[in-house]
């Protein structure tokens, strides 16, 4: 089926955002609003489509729109289309519902700022772009809005680029991300090569006929392209500093939206890791080191930002982990991804507030007992910390618990070890949000006498409620009768495949329930009553190392920065002195010795390569006048 | 008669120039404006004129200038051809609107230095146009003469060793380029009478070795011209000392002769010899594009840097071109064009910084974005484009060339593709360094840019963007001759390893 309104989702934020931009100061006062409403009518324009979706008899509910011929050449045909499904809706109705929610969380937060209209140009530049990376039909198509929004994070993580490590932080998500593209682009290429073809359908048209090895390439490929949009090992480490852009930014792009595009990535691509079984086992095992990894840093970090950044991580390992697991996980991933989007959106809003509240602060350990002062934000803040440890009825129970189960249904010692990692995540997620909720809610107050804690204003706490809402209903509301995982199965699970079940669920909750009791405890006992409000340096090796981001950015600098800037310098060196040398050691030798090479600087040799030059014309000038 | 009118113009234009005082410099610059302007237009009527389902040349024209040695004035076009005169038309009026105060302080007068830019755009549409390979080699050497003067008159720095430099490279290619056609000459001579043709000379019979060497003489001249390591070092050096206008002249077209002649001199006129050393050069294109950009990492200067880029995407070009695919071919002559674009506008742009700076060094910028945004986001997208972001032009093309070569060359584009990850560092370090951070002391009242210098970019800025998201017009005029091209070096697309299915 065909439709003719998705072209919209891309074009009215990217024409807003245009005009935004072009119009410069003009707008300012009300490019704000005018982006707003733009969003929101993005929003609408999901929720007409949805409901529609859903009336349609299921093998009838993906549509497509096919705009122009973007690339032909030979036998390379990419159209400019758009791919509307069960899959892409639920990605739609996320990006613009959160994405218009923070919207009108940022008109207040961003009020202040002289560049107010830039930001929300960048914003709907996003908006877009995550559209198109989501409603592409093939993986061009998706690629320009893969890296389109990689260059609104960039331009977003830098908006505050007067300062140089800003700045920094901006470049270093950008070109770590482009490792994640060159696995796009090699993926690409394979998929041409093999199928002759880059769009979705027609890869898995022909997917059967394709040999295990050139799949097996082709996932690996795209697992690295994931592992880079996705702040997932080893590519990860640009997502901690990622949070020197505006919190609003942090909470879409660098928690709910942008860094779940390889969850995306993986499941569209779900044809080719079906028959790529190797493929499948190296994603489990990215999701399963980074969930841990991320959730170890999240115990270290006194920034409150970093510390939900480091938790992000951990929960789109947690992802990844289960896209692992083929058609058994791709729901319960997408389904812990919407649920994410609520609740770390909420949060990183909620942490947002608290330092609007506080003076830009972001020390958890200079805030202490806000709970007296920001009523609100504690409630939604809190509702997001039940969600995410995962305590039943909220959202992460569902979604969570699930996808430990599938980890552990995968069987044998390969299950015990995954399930065992993503219910040993669940208890350090459990200690990491405790300390994060006692240290900036509860306990005694750390903060400095001219700080004024206060809660901040409707339009800031309002997005933060609807997203608390999420935070609990959105879990039981996909989970319940089967919801969402029927809802999808026409895209990721066309085989109907049997599931095994290793635990029979009761006991997989009944264990993640304790590991979150557990958790918990561990946090009351360490965080519970007075704090002080300098971190404790008196530390072990590990908490050190935990501090260290676990040593990610010096493993970076030892195995690529420095050994790259000394292959520059030596590559300098070698073009001046040894290419260019020889050239000019030739030149020399050729007009005559070393006196030549004197010559040159002084400039008669010009004047004998000039002697050159005119008599070949007049050579020729007198062969054309001889004949005619 | 299209061809050598549009060809004429602009030495039309500097007969006029010439006539005027030397004093009259505001009405020197604007009748050379006028005047490329014109032969732009002249050019897009042609353009649109041009059938793009015709094979073979169009408005092609023939006469006879020396008989005896069988030397024809004789030109036309191709898809190829066509294009790289249309990047060549619209580069010089926005040069010279961009540029409008860099004629003066040279050694020479700003008359001369207008003279000199059309009668170089004359030989640049001679050299795409010629479809005589005597006449194609008198504007390949002729174009020396106006480009050294260019250099070493009006640029900066050490400029004149830098002319030299320039001049010394092409001439010993010119000169290797030379005996290949005589040798060429001789062939033809005993099989099918003395001639010059293009088209003739492509049915000649040549044994293996012969062809191999007739086929380095052209090809050193062109690896020379489009810098392919290690022949790259004047490059750098003449980016550096030439004004933003010539430099862009240079990088933007002039090394185009370079990968165009590599096609039409190399591929078409010896497909065997092209077989044989195919596996040479993608290797040397893959050092080139790798070497390129790690040195443009390094460099200080944002002239050199922008030069040390361009041997990065010649190196794409090349590997696009020997590729010996429709992709790789398409991918290439597109990248030609695309590169035009946004190689002019990072020098346009790195121009306007340092004469407002009166600095090229790269850290004696920061913090531009807040006192000259327009000045800055021109640079951004300039950059961005260099780097190939999906939705800007040079996307399209540096992907078909990638697509292309795995297809035949799995591992050269797998090591090519690294590029587009260093790519992103070279770009985006000066721009780091000149955009963004607190605002260097010295630079909080630059100017931003005024509206004849907005005017000059804003073309070219819409064609990068335009072409990112619909490339379809330069494609459906590049296509039919990159299939050309392919067919006649005697090779087919490989097909799809998984057959079946229509689609």
């Amino acid at each position: 089926m065909t439709s003719s309104n998705l072209v919209y989702f891309v074009a009215l934020p990217l024409f807003s955002s245009a005009l935004l931009m072009l119009l410069g100061r003009k707008a300012d006062k009300w490019g704000h609003v005018f982006a707003t409403l733009v969003s929101a009518s993005t929003f609408f324009i999901g929720v007409f489509e949805f409901l529609a979706m859903r009336d349609r008899a299921v093998e009838m509910r993906a549509v497509t729109q096919k705009l122009f011929t973007w690339i032909s050449v030979g036998d390379f045909q990419v159209d400019a289309a758009l791919l509307l499904d069960q899959l892409s809706i639920s990605f739609v109705l996320l990006i613009t519902g959160v994405g218009t929610l923070i919207h009108v969380y940022s008109i207040t937060y961003m009020s202040h700022d002289r560049d107010r209209r830039r930001f929300f140009a960048y914003l709907n530049f996003f908006i877009a772009s995550m559209l198109l990376l989501v409603l592409g039909d093939s993986y061009l198509n998706l690629y320009v809005g893969w890296e389109g929004v990689g260059l609104a994070s960039y331009l977003l993580i830098g908006f505050w680029n007067q300062k140089p490590e800003y700045a920094t932080a901006a470049k270093k998500a950008f070109v770590m991300n482009r490792v994640g593209d060159f696995g796009l682009s090699i993926a690409i290429m394979i998929a041409f090569a093999t199928f002759g073809s880059v769009s979705f359908a027609g890869i898995e048209e022909k997917v059967g006929g394709a040999s295990e090895t050139a799949l097996t390439a082709m996932g690996l490929m795209l697992l690295l392209a994931a592992t880079g949009k996705s702040a997932q090992f080893p590519l990860q480490a640009w997502l901690g500093d990622a949070m020197a852009g505006p919190t609003p930014v942090s909470a879409l792009i660098h928690a709910a939206t942008m860094v779940t595009a390889g969850v995306y990535l993986i499941t569209r691509s779900n044809f080719v890791f079906d028959a790529a079984p190797n493929a499948q086992l190296a994603v489990v095992i990215i999701g399963v080191i980074t969930l841990l990894f991320g959730a170890i840093i999240g115990t270290a970090k006194d920034d409150i930002k970093k510390a939900l950044a480091a938790s992000t991580m951990s929960q789109i390992g947690y992802m990844i982990l289960a896209t692992g697991f083929g058609p058994a996980g791709y729901a319960f991933a997408i389904m812990h991804l919407l649920t994410h989007g609520f609740f770390k959106a909420g949060m990183f809003l909620g942490a947002g507030s608290v330092m609007h509240g506080m003076s830009d602060e972001v020390n958890m350990r200079r805030y202490g007992g806000l709970a007296k002062f920001m009523p609100i934000t504690t409630i939604t803040f809190g509702l997001g910390y039940l969600a995410i440890i995962g305590v039943p009825p909220f959202a992460g129970y569902y979604s969570k618990d699930k996808i430990i189960e599938t980890a552990f249904n995968a069987g044998g010692l390969q299950g015990i070890i995954f399930g065992g990692a993503a219910l040993l995540g669940a208890i350090i997620t459990a200690f990491y949000m405790t300390r994060v909720m006692l240290l900036t809610f509860f306990g005694n107050k750390r903060w400095a006498d001219d700080a004024h804690p206060h809660e901040s204003p409707f339009l800031m706490w309002a997005p933060m409620a609807v997203l608390a809402v999420g935070s609990v209903a959105s879990g039981y509301l996909l989970y319940s009768g089967k919801a969402f995982v029927t809802w999808l199965a026409p895209v990721v699970d066309k085989h109907k495949h049997e599931h095994v079940e290793f635990l029979p669920p009761i006991v997989v909750s009944i264990l993640a329930v304790t590991a979150v009791v557990i958790g918990v405890s561990i946090a009351l006992l360490k965080y519970r009553g007075e704090q002080a409000s300098e971190a404790p340096s008196d530390v072990n090796i590990f908490t050190r190392a935990a501090r260290r981001d676990l040593l990610q950015d010096d493993a970076n600098e030892f195995m690529f920065m420095r050994p790259g800037q000394k292959l520059t310098s030596a590559l300098l060196a070698t073009d001046e002195k040894v290419i260019d040398g020889t050239v000019r050691g030739v030149g020399a030798t050729m007009l005559g010795s070393a006196r030549g090479m004197r010559k040159l600087q002084s400039g008669y040799v010009r004047n004998y390569a000039l002697l050159i030059l005119i008599g070949a014309l007049l050579i020729l000038g007198t062969i054309w006048v001889v004949t005619l | 008669m299209t061809l050598t009118i549009i060809g004429a113009l602009p030495l039309f234009g500097a007969l006029l120039i010439a006539l005027l005082g030397n004093s009259q410099k505001e009405n020197i610059k604007k009748l050379a404006l006028l005047t490329t302007a014109l032969t732009f237009a002249a050019t897009v009527v042609a353009a649109l004129n041009f059938e793009i389902d015709r094979p073979g040349f169009q408005f092609v024209e023939k006469y006879s200038w020396i008989p005896p040695l069988g030397v024809n004035f004789q030109v036309g076009v191709d898809g190829i051809s066509l294009i790289l005169i249309l990047l060549s038309t619209i580069l010089v009026p926005v040069v010279i609107l961009a540029g409008w105060n860099e004629s003066e302080g040279g050694r020479f007068s700003v008359k001369t230095f207008y003279i000199l830019m059309l009668v170089l755009e004359t030989m640049m549409i001679g050299v795409f146009a010629a479809t005589d390979v005597f006449l194609f080699y008198i504007f390949f050497e002729a174009m020396l003469v106006p480009v050294y003067f260019l250099i070493g008159g009006y640029g900066s720095g050490a400029r004149q060793a830098a002319a030299v430099k320039f001049l010394l490279y092409s001439l010993f290619g010119g000169l290797l380029m030379l005996a290949s056609i005589i040798g060429l000459y001789v062939i033809s001579s005993n099989q099918i009478g003395r001639t010059f043709d293009i088209e003739a000379l492509q049915t000649l019979k040549i044994d293996s070795l012969t062809e191999n060497l007739l086929f380095l003489g052209f090809f050193i001249a062109f690896a020379i011209k489009a810098p392919l390591w290690p022949l790259h070092t004047w490059l750098p050096d003449a980016a550096k000392s030439a004004t933003p206008g010539t430099s862009i002249l240079l990088l933007g077209v002039l090394d185009k002769v370079g990968t165009f002649g590599m096609i039409r001199y190399g591929v078409e006129l010896f497909p065997n010899a092209s077989k044989t050393f195919t596996p040479l050069i993608i290797t040397l294109a893959v050092i080139s594009i790798i070497y390129g950009a790690i040195l443009a990492i390094g460099q200080k200067d944002i002239e050199s840097l922008i030069a040390f880029t361009s041997i990065s995407h010649f190196g794409f070009i090349t590997m696009g071109i020997f590729a010996m695919t429709t992709h790789g071919n398409s991918g290439a002559t597109l990248y030609m064009l695309n590169h035009g674009f946004s190689t002019a506008a990072l020098f346009m742009t790195a121009g306007w910084m340092i004469s407002r700076r009166g600095s090229s060094t790269i850290a004696d910028f920061g913090g531009l974005q807040r006192v000259t945004p327009i000045l800055a986001w021109s640079f951004f997208i300039a950059g961005l484009s260099s780097l190939a972001l999906p939705g800007l032009s040079s996307f399209v093309s540096e992907f078909l060339v990638l697509v292309g070569t795995y297809t035949r060359y799995p591992v050269a584009a797998i090591i090519g593709t690294i590029g587009i990850i260093l790519a992103a560092l070279y770009i985006l370090i000066p721009v780091q360094k000149a955009l963004h951070g607190p605002t260097t002391p010295g630079n909080e009242n630059l100017p931003d840019l005024n509206k004849r210098e907005i005017i000059a970019i804003a073309p070219i800025i819409a064609l990068i963007i335009g072409l990112g998201f619909y490339p379809k017009p330069a494609l459906d005029v590049i296509n039919p001759a990159a299939k050309a091209t392919i067919t006649k070096a005697g090779f087919t697309d490989p097909a799809p390893v998984v057959k079946g299915g229509d689609k």
